[in-house]
């Protein structure tokens, strides 16, 4: 798989790690969050057939972080919008 | 001798010996394995996997089912796509392959290449699409499996890179292609990414379904062809066409030319058949037709039709329906950037009744093969179908047909026409199995390529490392690192060899090369917040020129890391990971900063190669730094626990810590890796006057358990909290930090969460192993809860005696009480203490 890389551009899936699924935000006051709530934030995690928002970074290059919309079934990438290009 | 007194595409004058299951022969070059055979009467090349049936060469190709030899180490080779090469020695195989013990000497290697336009297959359609792509400029890769390509590759412009004798067998992603090239001295793993991938990889031929259709001597019309005119060689004497399609039509007059009689054609299309064979040890010997007349012959050419070779764009999902003109399966549809062309997409021009099955003459049909490598008979197919099966994907499963080496390249269609056949479906809604890489089989060897022995993994390597080996240390692996584990004296044993190191650390001056250590340089007005974030304990109150312990969790509260953070100046921080971690750490690190915290003004650079770090350990070990470094004051109220000092010592800049791992007074000297085998030397010497002693991670290990020093990932494993260690003083809440508010979650505040033990075994000799379960009850006859387990267990010269770490259920409730271990065959008592068996007051720590 190629992953475009948003500093270095596409390359082989091997100089990346996975780091899950995107746009899961760290509670602003997780002292206010009940168990559920904080339980929801650390252990819940979508895992659907189509198209997904992940978290990869660059471990085997520029070693930064960065977000792309992956489609499960196909590999199809498409790279999310600049604003939310780091969460 | 069977070769034809010319023709062919073979060198007459280039005579090649060989030896086929010890008996010597003679071919050309130019010849293959099964191409030499033929030539020299050999007609039974291998035994079926199951019915132990004699097995002839059947094609000219890679769907070769039955002619599967051994080669030296290499096994489960085509006959047909073995090159003959002088004194090559070959022998039969039952269907199995042997895997050789002896270490592979051929030459494999790994090699990426990247173009526009690679197209696979070398035939007329493959040969023309190189010949347009070319004309745009654009690089272009031609790829072929065989030696040769069908016309000369003279012609080809030169920004087409031929490949022969290459194999494309995986289409991945984004036009990933996996190739396998043979060559003479091992193998070539090719990895080719291309804009356009152009498949012109042509057609099987598949054979009819008949009563003992797998003697040698049976084999495929086109197979047949491609001996008597590639290779100059006949395959029989007497020959019989059997066919249901106008393809063989050119067969009768090559069979003719070449010597051969013609004694029948018999086509389904003129209601006739052959229903069965005869034969003996050495083959095929007669044919009897449907009406029961018998013609004696020694070659039946066969022909059932064609399947597209859509491996690899079936690999990458692209769809493929039933063509009823041409009897097959064809692409339906497109993937983006592939195209198909030629016969692999369907291109035909012939007619064909499609035939699945001819019935025998006694209702019989356990010798009708239709899976020749996996013998399994139409027979194996009535009993999947009587047995309930429908899905093409079950009665596979069930029969094993197509689960081959040869991945069903001549049985897998077949497979469909007599299911729809059987099942009374038809064969566009019975559809084909999933085609999965690899198209021909690959030997570990070339997917390896270099990486094995010394080059599968990166060694790393500290720069004392030198000194170790010279001075006998015995190695062990943490990571990608080689550490010393112990030093040995002359016939030293290792638990001799620690406990003299441990007791050198305890009562005297011991030294340790903890170079491995990770090292992450932190530095930015921020850093101090981050650290604060990230650290379950606070550092915004730690001065310069001091350092700190640290314990960082996961999001979920467990315990992740630990080490010591150095605050060096303003807004530079160092932090030490364990020597495992480091990677792990400086990921986790970036990913919060940049991810979450990307107001924080902070960088990380891992720097754990460029310090070199030498610990000095002991009662003594101020006596050696004070003689290294006369302008520091070394005395406990100058120098105390957890500072810091810069100094030098004969032109060596060291940074000296005083941090310990072992529980006695300990200096940590840090330096340029350059300088790090100069200032081990230079310690060692100052240290020799005192007997000092190299110890190596076992000691280590020995030393910071009788001190109750945790070890991340060997005390814990993903599950344990600070508190469940003991170590709730290191939990700050003041600030926040991650994975605090995991601390409050029910679970992780259960009163019968495991917690950190020590374990005395009541028999001071015992070693309890590491990992063992606790148990409650001594009876463990019947079943009994398992309520923890042992985490570290060393014999201690110290204690003299064995003792251990552990976590177990309501540990800290239990301490004075007696668990059990139970062990093979006998259970082992031992009492439960704190996890602390050494120094408790901290008095030689501080001293």
């Amino acid at each position: 798989m190629l992953i475009p890389c948003p500093w270095c551009g596409d390359r082989e899936d091997i100089e990346f790690k996975y780091g899950g699924a995107a746009q899961i935000a760290y509670p602003a006051n997780p002292d206010s969050a009940d168990d559920a709530a904080w339980a929801r934030y650390v252990f819940f995690r979508p895992n659907p057939k189509g198209k997904m928002a992940e978290r990869w970074v660059h471990s085997a290059g520029c070693r930064r972080w960065f977000n792309l919309v992956r489609d499960t079934v196909t590999h199809e990438i498409t790279p999310t919008p600049a604003a939310e290009e780091r969460r | 001798m069977s070769r034809l007194p010319e023709g062919g595409r073979i060198d007459r004058s280039r005579p090649i010996r060989f030896t086929f299951n010890g008996h010597t022969y003679q071919g050309c070059a130019g010849d293959t394995l099964a191409s030499a055979l033929l030539a020299n009467d050999v007609r039974i090349v291998a035994r079926s996997v199951t019915y132990g049936r004699p097995r002839g060469v059947f094609s000219a190709g890679s769907e070769e089912p039955n002619a599967l030899v051994q080669v030296g180490s290499e096994t489960m080779l085509r006959a047909t796509q073995v090159e003959l090469d002088d004194g090559l020695e070959a022998a039969s195989l039952n269907g199995k392959g042997r895997l050789t013990s002896e270490p592979e000497t051929a030459r494999f290697d790994k090699i990426y290449a990247h173009c526009e336009v690679l197209v696979v297959g070398g035939g007329p359609a493959g040969r023309s699409a190189a010949q347009s792509a070319a004309q745009t400029g654009d690089r272009v890769i031609l790829m072929d499996e065989q030696p040769l390509l069908n016309s000369d590759s003279d012609g080809l412009p030169s920004n087409v890179r031929v490949l022969l004798r290459t194999t494309a067998f995986g289409l991945y992603d984004q036009n990933l292609v996996l190739a396998a090239e043979r060559r003479a001295d091992g193998g070539r793993l090719w990895q080719i990414r291309a804009r356009q991938v152009v498949l012109a990889t042509g057609a099987h031929e598949r054979p009819l379904v008949f009563a003992n259709n797998d003697r040698p001597g049976i084999l495929l019309a086109g197979a047949v062809r491609t001996y008597l005119n590639r290779y100059g060689v006949a395959p029989g004497t007497r020959g019989v066409v059997f066919t249901n399609n106008d393809t063989t039509a050119p067969l009768a007059s090559d069979l003719r030319s070449a010597g051969i009689a013609v004694a029948a054609i018999i086509d389904i299309r003129r209601e006739q058949a052959i229903v069965d064979t005869d034969g003996d040890d050495d083959g095929l010997r007669a044919v009897t037709l449907a009406g029961g007349d018998r013609i004696e012959c020694d070659l039946l050419c066969v022909s059932g039709g064609f399947n597209p070779t859509d491996h690899l764009y079936s690999q990458a999902q692209g769809k493929l329906r039933y063509d009823e003109r041409f009897a097959c399966f064809r692409p339906d549809g497109k993937l983006p950037n592939v195209t198909v062309l030629g016969a692999a997409n369907g291109e035909f021009d012939f007619a064909i009744q499609p035939c699945w099955l001819v019935p025998g003459t006694n209702g019989d049909w356990s010798a009708h093969f239709v899976d020749l490598e996996r013998d399994v008979t139409v027979a194996d197919m009535q009993r999947a179908v009587n047995a309930g099966m429908r899905s093409i994907e079950h009665v596979k499963r069930f029969t094993t047909i197509g689960t081959g080496s040869d991945q069903g390249k001549t049985s897998g269609i077949n497979e469909v026409g007599l299911v729809g056949a059987l099942t009374g479906q038809p064969i566009g809604g019975v559809g084909t199995t999933t085609y999965r890489p690899p198209y021909v089989p690959v030997s570990f060897a070339l997917m390896a390529g270099r990486n094995r022995g010394d080059l599968f993994d990166p060694i790393r390597l500290t720069s004392i490392q030198p000194w170790h080996v010279a001075h006998g240390a015995v190695f062990e692996n943490v990571g990608q690192w080689k550490r010393p584990w112990y030093f040995p004296r002359h016939d030293e044993d290792m638990e001799g060899a620690v406990q003299r190191e441990c007791r050198a650390a305890r009562e005297n001056v011991a030294i340790m090369d903890v170079s491995t250590l990770g090292k992450i340089d932190i530095q930015g007005p921020d850093a101090v917040e981050f650290l604060n974030r990230i650290y379950t304990n606070a550092f915004d109150t730690l001065k310069v020129g001091f350092g700190r312990y640290g314990l960082m969790c996961k999001a979920d509260g467990m315990v992740f890391d630990d080490g010591v953070v150095m605050h060096l100046g303003p807004d530079h921080w160092l932090a030490t990971t364990t020597t495992g971690g480091a990677a792990a750490v400086l990921d986790w690190m970036e990913e919060w900063l940049q991810t979450e915290w990307p107001e924080l003004t902070v960088r990380l650079t891992s720097v754990t190669d460029h310090w070199s770090a030498v610990a000095v350990v002991g009662p003594q070990s101020r006596d050696v730094v004070h003689t290294l470094f006369p302008a520091i004051a070394v005395d406990t109220q100058s120098f105390p626990f957890m500072a810091i000092r810069e100094g030098e010592t004969g032109g060596i800049p060291v940074r000296l810590h005083r941090i310990t791992f072992s529980g006695e007074l300990a200096y940590e000297l840090w330096t340029p890796s350059w300088y790090g085998l100069a200032l081990w030397e230079a310690v060692m010497a100052a240290g020799q006057p005192l007997g000092i002693t190299p110890y190596g991670t076992e000691a280590m290990h020995v030393l910071r358990a009788e001190k109750g020093y945790i070890i991340c990932g060997q005390e814990t494993d993903g599950t344990v909290t600070p508190q469940d260690l003991g170590m709730g003083w290191i939990v700050s809440k003041k600030k926040p930090f991650i994975g605090q508010r995991s601390h409050r979650r029910g679970d992780t505040r259960r009163a019968d969460r495991k917690h950190l033990v020590g374990l005395l075994p009541v028999d001071g000799e015992q070693l309890l192993p590491e990992g063992a379960q606790l148990v409650l009850d001594e009876n463990t006859s019947a079943a009994v809860t398992m309520i923890g387990h042992v985490t570290s267990s060393y014999r201690s010269a110290t204690l003299g005696r064995t003792f251990a770490l552990g976590m177990l259920q309501r540990g800290r409730e239990r301490f004075g009480t007696t668990v059990y271990v139970p062990l093979n065959g006998h259970v082992v008592a031992a009492t439960v203490t704190e996890p602390i068996f050494y120094d408790r007051e901290n008095v030689r720590r501080d001293s």
